[in-house]
């Protein structure tokens, strides 16, 4: 029994293929979202409070 | 200032609340993945069995099974830790699967086949176990190649007419293992043939395993097959296990790809791979490369800036 | 030394370390990047999992299967375990670019690998006791990358009884030991000085 979700991802992955290399859309994804909150972690501005000075 | 950083920090500190902060982040990524979940929500591609496998392709469950009589399948040459039909798999002089010895003793002939059309409830199918049982070694061989041939001769048949008797009684064994299957009960049999309450499915795994026009199919249809990056995929369209990425790769690539022995030298080289992982901090250049390229300076651009 | 056991494991133990180390209420200046919330993140991801993981066995392997409430403990725990491994791997870049080995803590970026391998190993036994097609193929596939190296004689991937008691019992605490050890480690030693800051790289960059 499948329940459905709000975005159905119960059908045949999209594929993005170089050479010997094939990774799936949501694998791609996963890989991107870390690559951007490692990025992200590096330039967002950290708060400072007042007992920081 | 500069400090020796094996002795305690002696220098500025700031305030922080470190239960808070777990219960901050256990509050966050709850919330992500129920929120995650609720988007999404998770595969779940149902299990099969043989009765599937026999009633969605009897004609790859025939050539299958008849493949088990005639020593042909994947099980049947497998080697430890099954049996010793074959050598198992080495690097060098490192036979880490021989060394291992037969510990699940399986006799693919037996297990799938044999014994369970032994204990059913077919008179033509217990009478063909019969005459197999009787038979010599090389006359058992002659049979079941001769019907494998014959099988995959016909392409799409699931019994092959053997007016001259050439095939002896494995014709009937097939067909009635066949039946079996459909009906059911050979799910049973292989499941309860060790343990009456069983919860080791090695037996109809193993079958199914040997299945190339059924079980692999079915994977390939998913991507989920050794040469398609399969140990990172998921079903569907879900993100699979991206951190395999690297045990992946080497299957999709030459010597790997067509060797003989991929799985144990793959297996052996991730664990050297890992273990230079845990050596990183006393490995040559590898362990400069943090001063080399200064991405520290962005980590600590706040502090490098307002140092006191 | 001691004769007696329990006085040996107290000194070696709780007075070792004190409370404030442990528990502390400060920490030094520089510890003020986002780079540093990946390894609670980690954490916080692993409570998800133990707690979505008790959850799910309170009904046993095949409930998620026909309950709706079961297929959304299923996909949490499934979630969850994503969010780990994209946390735990940029908790690890993190690391490897602060050179956070320095000042005698190898010991702590090995024991880091160590949880990182166990992660795994315990997420492969949760990929097999999900009793559907997927675990059936995965269980299929792996065995033969055991047998290879000879565990499959003693690990069987296509014993399922075997992989959900590992997954539900010995692994869990494994993984939760190594874990422990490794936030030990940190609040032992703290968190290290930045790479300007060290005296003891003069000259050897």
């Amino acid at each position: 029994m499948y329940l459905a979700a709000i975005i159905n991802l119960n059908h045949p992955a999209h594929y993005y293929s170089v050479g010997p290399f094939s990774i799936s859309a949501g694998n791609a994804v996963i890989i991107l979202v870390m690559i951007a909150i490692f990025t992200l972690a590096l330039f967002l501005p950290f708060p400072h409070g007042k007992a920081d000075k | 200032m500069k400090v020796d950083p094996s002795v305690k920090w002696s220098g500025p500190t700031r305030p922080y609340d470190l239960i808070k902060e777990l219960a901050a982040a256990v509050l966050v990524i709850g919330l992500l993945a129920g929120g995650l979940s609720f988007l999404f929500s998770s595969p779940d591609e149902p299990a099969v069995t043989l009765k599937s496998w026999a009633q969605t392709n009897p004609v790859d469950f025939a050539q299958t099974a008849t493949g088990e009589l005639a020593g042909t399948t994947t099980s049947t040459s497998y080697g430890p830790p099954y049996n010793n039909a074959a050598k198992g798999m080495h690097f060098g002089i490192l036979k880490l699967q021989d060394w291992s010895g037969v510990r699940i003793p399986i006799d693919p002939a037996k297990s799938f086949v044999l014994d369970p059309l032994a204990s059913y409830n077919d008179i033509a199918g217990q009478d063909a176990v019969i005459a197999w049982n009787a038979a010599t070694a090389d006359q058992q061989s002659t049979w079941a190649t001769g019907y494998a041939d014959a099988l995959g001769k016909a392409t799409t048949a699931t019994e092959v007419a053997d007016p001259s008797n050439l095939y002896g009684p494995v014709p009937t064994l097939i067909t009635s293992l066949l039946n079996m299957a459909k009906g059911g009960a050979l799910d049973g049999a292989l499941l309860t043939s060790d343990s009456t309450l069983p919860t080791n499915f090695t037996k109809p795994l193993l079958f199914l395993a040997d299945s190339e026009g059924y079980f692999a199919a079915k994977a390939e249809e998913q991507h989920l097959g050794g040469e398609q990056w399969g140990v990172m995929n998921e079903t569907g369209s879900w993100p699979g296990q991206s951190w395999l990425w690297l045990f992946s790769f080497w299957y999709q690539v030459d010597p790997f790809k067509s060797s003989d022995n991929a799985d144990t030298i793959v297996m052996l080289m991730m664990g050297l791979l890992t273990l230079l992982l845990a050596l990183v901090p006393v490995l040559p250049v590898i362990r400069k490369i943090p001063y080399k390229i200064p991405i520290h300076r962005l980590i600590w651009k706040d502090w490098y800036s307002k140092k006191l | 030394m001691s004769t007696s056991w329990t006085t040996r494991v107290r000194k070696a133990t709780l007075e070792s370390y004190k409370p404030e180390d442990l528990l502390p209420d400060t920490q030094p200046a520089y510890v003020a990047s986002w780079i540093y919330i990946f390894g609670v993140a980690t954490i916080a991801a692993f409570v998800m999992l133990f707690a979505t993981g008790l959850w799910l066995t309170l009904e046993g392997p095949a409930w998620w299967h026909t309950s709706s409430i079961g297929h959304f403990a299923n996909s949490m725990h499934l979630w969850s375990v994503e969010l780990f491994f994209v946390f735990m791997v940029v908790h690890l870049w993190g690391k490897f670019w602060m050179a956070a080995w320095r000042g005698k803590r190898i010991t702590t970026w090995v024991s880091g690998v160590v949880a990182f391998m166990a992660s795994i190993i315990t997420a492969f036994t949760g990929y097999l006791i999900q009793t559907n097609f997927d675990s059936q193929w995965i269980s299929t596939e792996a065995k033969d990358g055991f047998n290879s190296i000879g565990v499959g004689a003693f690990f069987n991937a296509l014993n399922t009884g075997q992989a959900i008691l590992l997954h539900v019992a010995l692994l869990p605490l494994l993984l939760g030991g190594i874990v422990v050890w490794h936030i030990i480690l940190i609040r032992r030693k703290g968190v290290v000085p930045p790479i300007d800051n060290d005296a003891t790289l003069e000259g050897n960059k």
